[in-house]
């Protein structure tokens, strides 16, 4: 049975401010999964805390909202628990690449199947505006009483240098560009991350739709890397050299930031996954989740080989 | 007088030199002619160096702790001579390198072993002159020998068991180990020092079969039984060994994951948990302190995860390596405001079996994290245990909706409730991939959504906490607590976890004298006041006893049954309560007008 735009919303209020990319961030994810037509019993959202971290509650599928930072083992966990599940996590970029940097990194090493959706406003915007770890150094949003004194992290770089095999970015008032690079996240085997530029009208008076959107020396500051001709993707996964020129390209188009700003895929690799990993370590494809160990209320799972280990002779 | 079957044997060395390996042969040899064992490990936070040493009990009949008296005592290194040569007992054996100047004064059978020489003699043989250097770890093979040499036990025991040792890509070594031992036999016997040894092992025949293991081991056989498919941690001693051991054994399928921090590993097994498989994590002390804040998310979503929690000396890194029940007020109370928990605590490794698969059962009907506090004594002691009984282990999962039953809820009521408001608490769950519902660490309505509303708020957060009444109310007596000794007594023992043991050991001996029993508290939260306070009531002295600083449990019971124990026995230096110090405590709590009885033995 097929379901609509409509199908997909709930009657839960949904309390962002008036403007906030995050809508076009939700209107695409919404028409991604229109689009792709998913078992919707079988798709689950997992998101962070924050203003990000409030959209499963708007979206008619499981939606699992968790703690600070900790998005990405919460859905590491489901998803290996049950790999025929689609895991899509949301997080802000203080969730992400903040408090949850460690998971974030982390998870680079073991690329499971999860897409991971970063809406990334350069500020908390849920504890009134303090500088988040994308936000430039010396920069002063609205609500900062003195300048940004931390430099920022580079999540793309970070990501494709921590193993991420799909790394991309959008923005989050371009929904129609958003959608498609959900939906190339969703059907990529692996980890994947896209970093939404989403702008804060309440907290971040810097990176606002105005500034994203302005003409600079006669082009659009956000442009696309399609339209350049920018290849991301290794083509052959057993050649290092061709590897290390996709790495060291997208790490470069990766730091292009001021005058112009690039959006769309900047890596692309197919490598095994953790799950395909584990087929090897247990000789079969796992899923815990449909692990049959009682028959009427009576253990069934045979541990005599455990037993016999340990007894005496 | 001879002394036959009854006694503590001890090896001690520098940590990696084979301590751990000798002392599971000497223990093995000692339990297939039918004898008990009781072992424990001590060991340093150091990977080579450093002192550590195993202490075996041995026993004809059935036993659950350590002493301090030391009967044979063997090393092949000077350190150990010094540090333990003064718990040999008087005409007890003590073995050592002829090549180390070792001299000790009184009724001692003192056994200068020529380890060199025997090392020499088998390289010879086996042409292996080259490889002198590594054959050095064969001292530990010829000091089991010897010492079973001493004890007169038939060499074909040992024999048997270095045939089961020396197996898959160690099966080379097992001849020139097996020709390692004879010689020490016949050292032995020229020598005529088993003559002059006071001791012996006379074999028991026809002994009901038994099993020997640890904690660690015991715990990951029962997750397996239990159904515990998923298990994520984080490296720390001394729980990894129990995550390790499921990861070795694939065939039974137990997704082990290991993560990043503790954080990670909390949170993975929750998410786990979500889709309905039965998911555990294993830790220690700093590990849980990390997980506070999921535990709280575990409890106000109704998750059931199993949190495996191996105490070790704290606070902060303490003694990582060493015993203490310092975390029972921590795992009470962990994580901010409230939220429906249950911490239970087993006393031994055959207890660690059977409530495993309890905790499962717990935390799947009442939907809920459940903390099981075991330690460090317990995860790496070994034990010869009679093999459990499966044919009265039950497995329940508690109110899960098939997806009959879902589609009945939807078509009658328009929507699944994940969080229904219910009687007993307990709302019927779904998994992740059968139907849609939320969960969320913010307060929630019954759908899951976030509601900051004052009357959902009101009614939730009841409907959450009433479960630890339903607990109550539901859980068998057995799962609560367990009273050994007389019913009635003038004097109650009350404790928790591994102190169990070294009080069982005595409580025979101290009913000689006075009329005691010993209350073991199992169900530590939701507290069995009810039935605590009936039992507490009939004795006159109640004396807890318990391996942390303040009296832990001594303080849970003022503040949840308002009886406020009369002597605390209370130990914090890392190493478990012996049998003689246990002993000792009871009669001075009895007897000194203290309320701190103050223990500190082990090295």
């Amino acid at each position: 049975m097929s379901y609509k735009l409509a199908d997909l919303k709930t009657d839960y209020n949904i309390d962002w401010c008036p403007g906030c990319g995050d809508f076009g961030i939700l209107n695409s994810l919404m028409s991604a999964l229109v689009d792709l037509q998913l078992d919707l019993k079988k798709v689950v959202l997992v998101s962070g805390i924050g203003c990000s971290g409030k959209t499963p509650h708007f979206v008619n599928i499981t939606g699992i909202h968790t703690l600070h930072g900790r998005d990405i083992p919460f859905a590491t966990g489901i998803k290996l628990a049950n790999p025929e599940l689609t895991v899509i996590d949301i997080g802000g970029d203080g969730n992400t690449y903040g408090i949850g940097a460690g998971h974030f990194l982390n998870a680079g090493r073991r690329n499971i199947d999860i897409t991971v959706l970063v809406f990334n406003n350069g500020v908390y915007g849920l504890t009134k505006g303090q500088a988040s770890p994308t936000l430039k150094l010396g920069m002063k949003t609205k609500s900062l009483p003195l300048p940004n004194i931390n430099q920022a992290i580079n999540s793309l770089s970070v990501a494709i240098v921590s193993g991420y095999t799909f790394v991309a970015r959008s923005y989050a008032y371009d929904v129609k560009h958003l959608k498609q690079i959900i939906k190339k996240a969703i059907l990529h085997k692996g980890l994947s991350l896209i970093d939404i530029l989403q702008p804060c009208p309440s907290y971040n008076d810097i990176h606002t739709k105005e500034y994203f959107e302005q003409v600079v020396n006669n082009s659009k500051r956000i442009y696309k890397l399609e339209d350049e001709g920018y290849d991301p993707e290794v083509k052959d996964p057993n050649n290092h050299q061709e590897i290390q020129e996709k790495i060291v390209k997208a790490i470069l188009k990766s730091q292009e930031w001021g005058d112009k700003i690039p959006i769309g895929v900047f890596y692309k690799i197919n490598l095994p996954t953790f799950e395909e990993r584990l087929i090897d370590r247990y000789g079969k494809k796992l899923n815990p989740s449909k692990s049959i160990f009682e028959i009427n209320n009576k253990p069934s799972t045979n541990i005599s080989n455990l037993i016999e280990e340990i007894k005496i002779r | 007088m001879k002394v036959a079957n009854n006694f503590t044997w001890l090896i001690g060395g520098p940590q990696g030199s084979g301590v751990d390996s000798s002392a599971n042969t000497f223990a093995k040899t000692c339990a297939s002619v039918g004898l008990f064992i009781y072992g424990k490990r001590e060991y340093h936070s150091n990977i080579k160096g450093a002192h550590s040493y195993y202490p075996i009990r041995i026993s004809d009949k059935f036993i659950r702790s350590h002493t301090d008296n030391i009967d044979i005592l063997v090393s092949f290194e000077k350190e150990t001579l010094l540090l333990h040569h003064e718990n040999v007992v008087q005409k007890g054996i003590i073995i050592f390198d002829k090549d180390i100047a070792f001299n000790k004064e009184g009724d001692y059978l003192l056994v200068p072993i020529p380890f060199n020489d025997i090392i020499k003699e088998a390289a010879i043989k086996f042409d292996k002159e080259k490889d002198y250097s590594k054959l050095q770890i064969m001292r530990n093979v010829i000091s089991v020998a010897a010492s079973l040499a001493l004890l007169k036990l038939d060499f074909k025991h040992l024999e048997k068991v270095l045939q089961s040792v020396f197996t898959g890509r160690r099966a080379k070594l097992l001849d020139i180990n097996i020709f390692s031992a004879s010689l020490t036999y016949e050292y032995i016997k020229s020598n005529s020092f088993d003559q002059k040894s006071n001791y012996e092992i006379i074999p028991i025949e026809n002994q009901k079969e038994r099993i020997i293991t640890s904690g660690t081991t015991f715990t990951g056989i029962a997750k397996i039984l239990a159904g515990c498919r998923f298990q994520s941690y984080y490296p720390i001693t001394p729980a990894s060994d129990e995550s390790e051991y499921l990861e070795a054994h694939p065939e039974h399928e137990v997704l082990v994951i290991q993560a990043e921090d503790e954080i990670a590993a909390i949170t993975m097994a929750i998410g786990a948990a979500l889709t309905g498989v039965r998911a555990a994590t294993s830790t220690s002390g700093p590990g849980l302190s990390l997980m506070a804040e999921s535990q709280g998310w575990a409890g106000i979503n109704e998750v059931p995860v199993v949190i495996f929690n191996y105490q070790r000396g704290g606070p902060s890194t303490g003694l990582p390596t060493r015993h203490e029940q310092g975390d029972l007020e921590f795992s009470l109370y962990a994580g901010h405001s409230e939220f429906p928990r249950i911490v239970i605590a087993p006393g031994d490794i055959e207890e660690s079996f059977y409530l495993t698969i309890e905790a499962f059962n717990l935390a799947d009907k009442y939907q809920l994290p459940v903390i099981f506090l075991s330690d460090k004594s317990i995860a790496n002691s070994i034990q010869t245990l009679y093999p459990f009984d499966i044919d009265n282990i039950k497995i329940e999962r508690g109110k899960i909706l098939s997806e009959d039953q879902l589609k009945e809820i939807i078509e009658k009521e328009g929507r699944y409730k994940r969080f229904k408001i219910t009687d007993d608490g307990i709302s019927p769950r779904i998994f992740i991939g059968q139907g849609i519902f939320w969960n969320t660490g913010d307060e929630h309505d019954e759908l899951g959504h976030i509601s900051e509303e004052s009357n959902n708020r009101t009614k939730m957060f009841e409907k959450r906490m009433k479960k630890m009444e339903t607990i109550l109310k539901e859980v068998d007596n057995s799962l609560k607590y367990r009273l050994y000794g007389p019913q009635e007594a003038e004097y109650t023992i009350i404790g928790w976890g591994s102190v169990k043991g070294p009080v069982l050991d005595n409580l025979e001996e101290l009913n000689k004298y006075y009329s005691i029993n010993f209350l073991q508290i199992i169900l530590l939260k939701p507290f069995p006041s009810q039935e605590v306070l009936e039992i507490l009531s009939n004795s006159k002295t109640i004396i807890s006893i318990e391996m942390n600083y303040s009296g832990q449990l001594a303080n849970l019971l003022r503040k949840e049954i308002g009886i406020e124990v009369n002597k605390r026995i209370l130990k914090w230096n890392g190493r478990p309560f012996s049998k003689e110090e246990v002993f000792k405590a009871i009669i001075d709590a009895i007897n000194l007008d203290t309320k701190r009885i103050v223990c500190n033995s082990g090295i």
